[in-house]
């Protein structure tokens, strides 16, 4: 199958890794990965903060950018449900027919990463290799927009070596948000003050997340206070090993 | 004037935000109540194998009530009337303010007990009154302590979580002259009903807000878990009710959902303890002069926003501040209005027309437990986002964020921009960068540097790396 990355613009510029482990990932699984390089950004952060029109503009990049792709997959929880909860409202909304019928064409060919492998490519053990305690944070964005449900547990499970450990709290928020992380700073760092904690607390060498965004606060906050916990994508810790 | 309780004073979020977390006590206090709560909540709701069905009943009673308002506004009058009771309009909370002082004072009565009203915070009817030479005495075992402690409410169902019982002995034993009292819950509660009692007896004028206003009927209906709003609603002969316009449901029978989704969203029971329903007047039992003041204050102007009008669905149950994981840190008072929460930083804005709240529809991840909690299933994220974007196109954006926002745009509008501005930033780190990490950046960022550590810009982008690997020829 040929797939279509869409590595999201600060995965592009802060962690460059995460991109590569998907590529390494899907071309062992025996697919094909294009990168179209005139893609830059979902539009979420604008979107987000009120910029309604210059999400816009970035939606209909998108689209432009993708267009013709079959599948296309993004390792970001967030990105993804920007494109599938929002792009098809934003449409709907410029009244521009045309781009609302090239939308909904769209979305449906959008996929998150362990959504892409759990059920369009029907994988759960895609023959990792990593011998450590791992535990597991599932965005907000995942749990309630996506509804990954248990898919990046079920991948990590299968991993060899690797112990998932539960985190308590696991529902709540790091506290990341976008422009909250700045604009309520002191809010959001208590968040993700609690959040570290609990993430220590699981005596884990390594969080995992589906959301680098998550990972920036969490592994941020970890730093700040000395702690030893990596924070890895899920994909980095799925890319591991020889594959077999 | 449209008033929302004293939030037009208050200060902007993140300020009293900061000053309620460097409050260990009442954070401590936020959590362990908010955390009972929930999980009370989440036992009561697990049960339910209808919960979905009766949030989207729900849901469509609402948003089919508040588009058809004007018509069952005038059916409740109606009814109400016809029962035996007067139905008064207030545009605004000085016009609520006054017809209930009017009536207080046409019937003679200088004293009343009030059971549980936010609406009444929001008009700031207990210092009208006061200002009147009444005397309100609140009966709500939280508003009493709120009121003796002259405190702010935190909380729309629990208006004094942000105090524990060593908090409230403290207040007792000064207000009511009771040094003995220890902080037994026991041992407190039997104080505030000695102390309530006398009022109960004495006091002939009764005051309540209302949890539903029913068209069909033109019943009120209250409900409590104390008794003594029961006590403040049947015992004087006077009574006032205080309802905003958006309370109305249509159909007695709609109180078969809203009683289910209530007490399981707000306090974690099947049912709550006393369900209090009164139309109008029976002659020689209860109240013998009952009226009903419906408020606008705002209520009409948030109507007209298609985008935002589900706000006005809410029962106010709370499960959103419950839910909220910047509640949970903060409490209520940051909110700086009656109405916290997440459905605090969406209806405090628009009953104000954003006047003095601008910096609630920020003060949220939109992490969605909210709206995964809302038993009415309002979308509160997205009426965020849509008051978000209601103060960028009024131009009330900070300049410095509209500025990022223009150079990101710009950065995001082509791949060669991109490429650039990723360089950019990699030269531009190099004075904060010490052991790749970033240190004392500049504004807006040092907001996420003073409190978090920060990877520096890694060397290749992605971008880059598949160009080489594409010129290289692949894998």
């Amino acid at each position: 199958m040929l797939i279509s990355l869409f590595i999201t613009c600060y995965k592009d510029t802060l962690f460059p890794d995460t991109g590569k482990a998907v590529v390494r990932v899907l071309e062992r699984l025996g697919h094909r990965v294009e990168f179209r390089s005139a893609q830059t950004c979902c539009g979420q952060m604008h979107y987000n903060t009120g910029y309604t029109a210059d999400a816009r503009a970035l939606m209909e990049k998108f689209v432009r950018d993708f267009d013709g792709a079959e599948t296309i997959c993004a390792p970001s929880a967030s990105c993804v449900a920007m494109i599938r909860d929002h792009y098809p409202k934003m449409a709907a909304a410029s009244g521009d027919a045309g781009l609302h019928r090239r939308v909904d064409e769209l979305v449906p060919r959008v996929f998150e990463f362990t959504e892409l492998l759990v059920d369009k490519l029907g994988v759960t053990d895609v023959g990792a290799s990593f011998p450590h305690a791992v535990t597991l944070h599932t965005s907000c964005h995942s749990i309630r927009s996506l509804q990954l449900g248990d898919r990046p547990a079920r991948l990590l499970r299968a991993v060899r070596g690797l112990e998932l450990r539960e985190l308590a709290d696991a529902d709540q928020c790091c506290g990341f948000g976008g422009t909250f992380a700045v604009k309520n700073a002191d809010v959001s760092a208590a968040m993700g003050a609690d959040k570290a904690r609990r993430v220590v607390e699981t005596g884990a060498a390594v969080c995992a997340a589906a959301d680098n965004s998550c990972l920036l606060q969490i592994g941020g906050t970890l730093t700040q206070r000395g702690e030893p916990v990596r924070c890895l994508h899920v994909a980095e810790i799925l890319a591991a090993g020889d594959g077999r | 004037m449209i008033r929302v309780g004293r939030a037009a004073e208050a200060p902007p979020f993140p300020v009293a935000a900061k000053r309620a977390l460097g409050n260990a006590q009442l954070r401590r206090n936020v959590r362990h109540a908010t955390n009972v709560i929930r999980g009370k909540r989440a036992v009561v709701v697990g049960e339910m194998p209808d919960w979905e069905q009766l949030r989207d009943a729900a849901h469509a009673i609402k948003e089919h009530t508040v588009r058809y308002l004007d018509f069952y506004l005038e059916q409740f009058e109606e009814n109400c009337t016809r029962a035996g009771g007067s139905v008064h309009w207030a545009a605004d909370a000085d016009e609520a303010n006054r017809i209930v002082i009017d009536i207080m004072r046409a019937a003679g009565r200088t004293e009343m007990i009030k059971v549980k009203t936010m609406t009444s915070d929001e008009t700031g009817l207990n210092r009208a009154l006061e200002a009147a030479g009444l005397v309100p005495h609140e009966t709500d075992l939280a508003d009493l302590i709120i009121q003796l402690g002259e405190d702010r409410p935190s909380h729309i169902v629990v208006p004094a979580l942000h105090l524990n019982r060593t908090e409230i002995r403290d207040i007792f034993r000064g207000a009511m002259n009771r040094a003995e009292l220890t902080d037994r819950p026991e041992e407190l509660a039997a104080a505030a009903r000695q102390f309530l009692r006398e009022k109960f007896l004495r006091v002939d004028a009764g005051f309540s807000g209302a949890n539903f206003a029913i068209a069909d009927s033109g019943s009120i209906c209250v409900v409590e878990s104390e008794g003594n709003g029961r006590m403040c609603v049947t015992l004087p002969r006077v009574l006032i009710t205080l309802v905003g316009v958006e309370k109305v449901i249509p159909r007695f029978q709609d109180l078969e959902v809203f009683l289910q989704v209530l007490a399981r969203s707000a306090t974690g029971e099947r049912m709550n303890p006393y369900n209090s329903i009164w139309t109008g007047v029976t002659p020689g039992d209860g109240p013998q002069e009952v009226h009903v003041v419906l408020l606008d204050n705002g209520r009409t102007a948030v109507l007209q926003d298609e985008a935002s009008r589900e706000t006005l669905d809410c029962i106010r149950c709370a499960a959103c501040l419950n839910a909220c994981p910047v509640y949970q840190q903060t409490g209520g008072h940051a909110y700086g209005s009656i109405y916290s929460g997440p459905i605090g930083a969406i209806l405090t804005p628009q009953l104000q027309s954003m006047e003095h709240s601008r910096s609630l529809p920020y003060a949220s991840s939109l992490c969605g437990a909210c709206y995964e909690a809302c038993p009415v299933k309002i979308d509160i994220p997205e009426i965020l986002i849509h008051l978000r974007e209601r103060l960028v196109d009024a131009g009330e954006a900070p300049a410095g964020e509209r500025w990022s926002m223009k150079a990101a745009a710009a950065a995001f509008a082509s791949e060669r921009r991109l490429g650039a501005a990723q360089k950019a930033a990699r030269l531009a780190q190099w004075p904060f960068a010490r052991h790749g990490q970033l240190s004392h950046l500049p504004p807006p960022l040092n907001a996420w540097t003073e409190h978090r550590a920060l990877a520096a810009i890694p060397p290749q982008s992605f971008r880059e790396w598949w160009a080489t690997r594409e010129r290289a020829g692949g894998a």
